[in-house]
C-alpha cells in the first residue's frame, strides 16, 4: 500500500490547491477533483482545510465527498480497472464478463486485491455501447471485451 | 502534396484499437521513408468498422476497415496511400451504406475535419451560423430557433426556442448558458462523439445561445467516465479563446462570452438539469423543484439556459441555413434531425443522424441489421436506462416524440440497446430498480425507498412468492414513484418496469412455470 502523507504535508498540499482553484465559481468539485489527483483519495484531513478555506461547514464538505461516487476515502490499487455493467453492456454478456474478472482477480466489486495492485469498479456507462461489453483500465478505453482482452487486462495489471 | 492520413482519436475507435493502428502506421511510413500527416478526426460513427482509416486521394478521400495492426504492412503493399485495393478497402466513405443513408446535419463534420482545427471547421461551414446570428438581434435569434422546431435533445423534448425566450425576456445582471454533456444513459453516446470529433460546433452553438438570450458565461458540464471528451474539449476552448471566438469580443462583436469545462464526479442523477446547477454550484447533486425554473433562477440563482450538448451542437446548422431548412426535416411536432444511436447487441451498431420518422423496426432490422449474435431480437430499450423496453409488436412505432408517448414508452437521448432472446426481463425490471436505488439522490423517497423495495418485491416474484399479489405491488410502487417523485429517476424507472411487465408476462411468471415453458 501506498504510504500515506502526514497531516501536515496533506494540510499544505490541500491548501496549494485550493489556493489554485478558490477563484472559480463554484469551486468545490474541481477542488475535490484536484485533491485525488494529488493523493489518489480525499484525504479526512482535507476537509477541514477546504471547509475554513471556503467558508462552509465540515459537514457540508462532507456530504458533497460522500454524495459522488467518484471520490475515495481510501487509495486505489496502482491499477483502477472499470467495467462497464449497464444495459448495453448487458445485452453483449457483461455479467459474465464480471464473474470472470472477479474469479480471475480473486476480488469482488468495490475491492482491491491483497497485493495494492489493482482496485475493480463497476461503472455505468462509458459511451462505449456500440462496442459492448466495455471496460476503462486506467483512463485507457477497451471494447468488445472477450476472454483474450481479458487475460492481456489481468496480465498487465499483475505485471 | 503530402498524403493525409485520417485515423480516428474517438474513444470508440481507441477502444477498438485505433492507438496501436495509428502507431503501426506511423512507424511504417518511418521505416519506408515516407512523409504523410496523419490527422486524428473523430468517429464517422460506424463503429462495426472502427478503426476505420481514411487517406485522401486525388479522387477524395478513401476508406479501409476495421484496420488491424497486422494489415498495416500489407495496406503500404496494396499502395493505401493512393486509395490501392485491399481487403479492408471500403472505397469513398460517404458511399458505405450505413453513412449513405443518413442525413448529417449536426453530424455533418464529425469523423470528416480535424477536430481542433479551426481552419478546417470554417473550412466545412463552421461559423457561418454564428456569423449570421451576430448580424441579428437576439429576439430574431431566438425566433429563428423557435421556428426551426428544435426541442431538447437531452430527452425531455422541450422546444429549446421558448427556453432560450424565457431567459432573454428575464431581467438579470449576470445570465448562464449551462451545457449538458453528464450523458450518464446506457446507449448513448452522441454528445460524446460531438465533442471528441466537433468540439467547435458546440462552442459555436453555446456562443450563440449566449447572444441570443444576453448570457457572458457557459460551462460545460462533461461526465468524468469521459476523460477523452474533457481533454479535447479544453483543448478546443484554449483554441477558440485565441482566436477570437470566445472572449470579451466575440469574433470582433460588442458581444463578451466565454465559457468553462467542468468535470462530474460520477452521479448519474446529475443529468437531471437541476442537479447538475447544484453539482456546478459545488453542492450534492440533489433535484431541485421547480418552479423556479432554471430560466429564471438557475445557476447561482441566475436565469440560465440549460441545454443538452446535441441541442446546443444543433443550433449553428440552423442559423447557417435557416430554420425553415432544419423545419423540413422531421414528422409531427418532431421537427429536424435526430442522431440516433444503435447500440448493444446489434450487428451494425453505431451512430446514425436521419430526420425523425424512421420506424423502429427499420432501426433496428434494417439499419442495424439484426442482432450481433444472429439471434432474433426480444426487446429493444429506447432511451436509456429510464425508457421503455419495446417488444417486436411495437416496431412500427415511428421514431417521434408523441408517437413514443403514446406507445407508453420515450425517445429520450435517441439511444437504443437491442437485446437477443436471451434477455430475461424479469432481470432488466430489476436492474432497472437496483440502479435507480444507486443513483437516486435521496431527496423524494418513492424514488430513494421505493427502488429498494421494488428489487425486493421482485426479487420475491422470481422466487415464485405469491406471484401475482407481488406483481399487483410492483405495479402499485411504479405508480407511487411516477407520480411521487420530482425529475425523471424516480419518476422514469417505471417505464422500463412497467413495459417489461406488460409487453414480457411470461419472464414475471413463477420459475417453475418458466423453466416448463421452455
Amino acid at each position: 500500500m501506498p504510504m500515506q502523507p502526514a497531516s501536515t504535508e496533506i494540510t499544505s498540499r490541500t491548501a496549494a490547491i485550493i489556493q489554485e482553484l478558490k477563484g472559480l465559481e463554484g469551486p468545490l468539485l474541481p477542488i475535490l477533483h484536484g485533491i485525488q489527483e494529488e493523493f489518489g483519495h480525499v484525504p479526512h484531513d482535507a476537509l477541514p482545510v477546504i471547509a475554513e478555506a471556503l467558508n462552509i461547514s465540515r459537514a457540508e464538505v462532507h456530504g458533497v465527498v460522500t454524495f459522488y461516487h467518484d471520490y475515495r476515502s481510501h487509495p486505489a490499487g496502482r491499477h483502477v480497472l472499470k467495467l462497464c455493467q449497464a444495459e448495453s453492456c448487458q445485452s453483449m454478456g457483461s455479467d459474465a464478463v464480471a464473474a470472470k474478472l472477479k474469479q480471475l482477480l480473486g476480488i469482488g466489486f468495490h475491492e482491491t486485491t491483497r497485493d495494492g495492485s489493482v482496485t475493480l469498479e463497476p461503472v455505468y456507462c462509458l459511451g462505449l455501447c456500440a462496442c459492448s461489453p466495455a471496460a476503462m483500465l486506467d483512463g485507457q478505453v477497451i471494447g468488445r471485451l472477450d476472454d483474450e482482452k481479458l487475460d492481456e487486462i489481468v496480465a498487465e495489471v499483475r505485471s | 502534396m503530402i498524403p493525409r492520413i485520417y485515423i480516428p482519436g474517438d474513444s470508440g475507435a481507441l477502444a477498438l484499437g485505433a492507438e496501436k493502428v495509428a502507431k503501426a502506421i506511423a512507424s511504417e511510413l518511418a521505416e519506408r521513408g515516407i512523409e504523410a500527416k496523419i490527422v486524428r478526426n473523430g468517429s464517422r460513427g460506424a463503429y462495426f468498422l472502427e478503426p476505420m482509416v481514411e487517406v485522401a486521394t486525388a479522387n477524395g478521400r478513401v476508406a479501409y476497415g476495421p484496420v488491424k495492426t497486422s494489415d498495416v504492412k500489407s495496406l503500404f503493399d496494396s499502395g493505401f496511400l493512393t486509395g490501392g485495393h485491399h481487403k479492408r478497402w471500403l472505397g469513398a466513405p460517404d458511399k458505405i451504406p450505413f453513412l449513405a443513408k443518413q442525413t448529417r446535419l449536426t453530424f455533418a463534420r464529425c469523423g470528416v475535419t480535424d477536430p481542433l482545427s479551426l481552419e478546417s471547421y470554417k473550412k466545412h461551414g463552421g461559423l457561418n451560423g454564428l456569423t449570421n446570428a451576430l448580424g441579428l438581434t437576439p429576439a430574431a435569434i431566438v425566433a429563428q430557433v423557435t421556428e426551426s422546431g428544435l426541442r431538447g435533445r437531452g430527452g425531455a423534448g422541450f422546444p429549446t426556442g421558448i427556453k432560450w425566450k424565457t431567459v432573454l425576456d428575464t431581467v438579470g445582471d449576470r445570465k448562464y448558458i449551462v451545457c449538458n454533456a453528464d450523458e450518464g444513459d446506457s446507449g448513448t453516446f452522441a454528445d460524446r462523439m460531438i465533442m471528441e470529433g466537433d468540439p467547435f460546433v458546440l462552442i459555436e452553438g453555446m456562443t450563440i445561445a449566449g447572444i441570443a438570450t444576453g448570457a457572458t458565461k457557459g460551462f460545460v458540464y462533461i461526465r468524468s467516465e469521459y476523460p477523452h471528451a474533457v481533454a479535447v474539449m479544453n483543448k478546443a476552448v484554449e483554441i477558440a479563446r485565441k482566436a477570437g471566438v470566445l472572449g470579451a469580443s466575440v469574433l470582433g462583436s460588442p458581444n463578451a462570452f466565454d465559457m468553462e469545462i467542468r468535470v462530474g464526479a460520477g452521479a448519474y442523477v446529475c443529468g437531471e438539469e437541476t442537479a447538475l446547477l447544484d453539482s456546478l454550484e459545488g453542492k450534492r447533486g440533489m433535484v431541485r423543484a421547480k418552479p423556479p425554473l432554471p430560466a429564471h433562477k438557475g445557476l447561482f440563482g441566475k436565469p440560465t439556459v440549460i441545454n443538452n450538448v446535441i441541442s446546443l451542437a444543433s443550433v449553428p446548422v440552423i442559423m447557417d441555413k435557416g430554420a425553415a431548412f432544419y423545419k423540413d426535416f422531421g414528422m409531427g411536432r418532431s421537427r429536424g434531425t435526430i442522431p440516433i444511436q444503435i447500440a448493444g447487441n446489434v450487428k451494425y451498431a453505431g451512430l446514425f443522424e436521419a430526420a425523425f420518422g424512421m420506424t423502429l423496426g427499420e432501426i433496428v432490422d434494417e439499419i442495424g441489421g439484426g442482432t450481433a449474435t444472429g439471434r432474433p431480437v426480444k426487446a429493444v430499450q429506447v432511451g436509456g436506462p429510464l425508457g421503455a423496453y419495446f417488444p417486436r409488436a411495437l416496431f412500427d412505432t415511428p421514431f417521434d416524440y408523441e408517437a413514443f408517448a403514446a406507445k407508453d414508452g420515450l425517445i429520450g437521448h435517441a439511444g437504443i440497446v437491442v437485446f437477443d432472446d436471451t434477455a430475461d426481463m424479469l432481470k432488466q425490471a430489476r436492474f432497472a430498480m437496483e440502479f435507480c436505488a444507486i443513483e437516486s439522490c435521496g431527496k423524494c423517497t418513492p424514488c430513494r425507498i421505493g427502488s429498494t423495495r421494488g428489487v425486493e418485491t421482485i426479487d420475491r416474484i422470481a422466487a415464485g412468492i405469491e406471484p401475482e399479489k407481488n406483481l399487483a405491488l410492483v405495479t402499485d410502487l411504479c405508480n407511487t414513484m411516477k407520480f411521487g417523485s420530482l425529475c425523471a429517476l424516480g419518476g422514469f424507472t417505471p417505464y422500463p418496469v412497467m413495459s417489461s411487465i406488460t409487453h414480457f408476462p411470461d419472464d414475471f411468471k413463477p420459475a417453475p412455470v418458466r423453466v416448463a415453458a421452455e
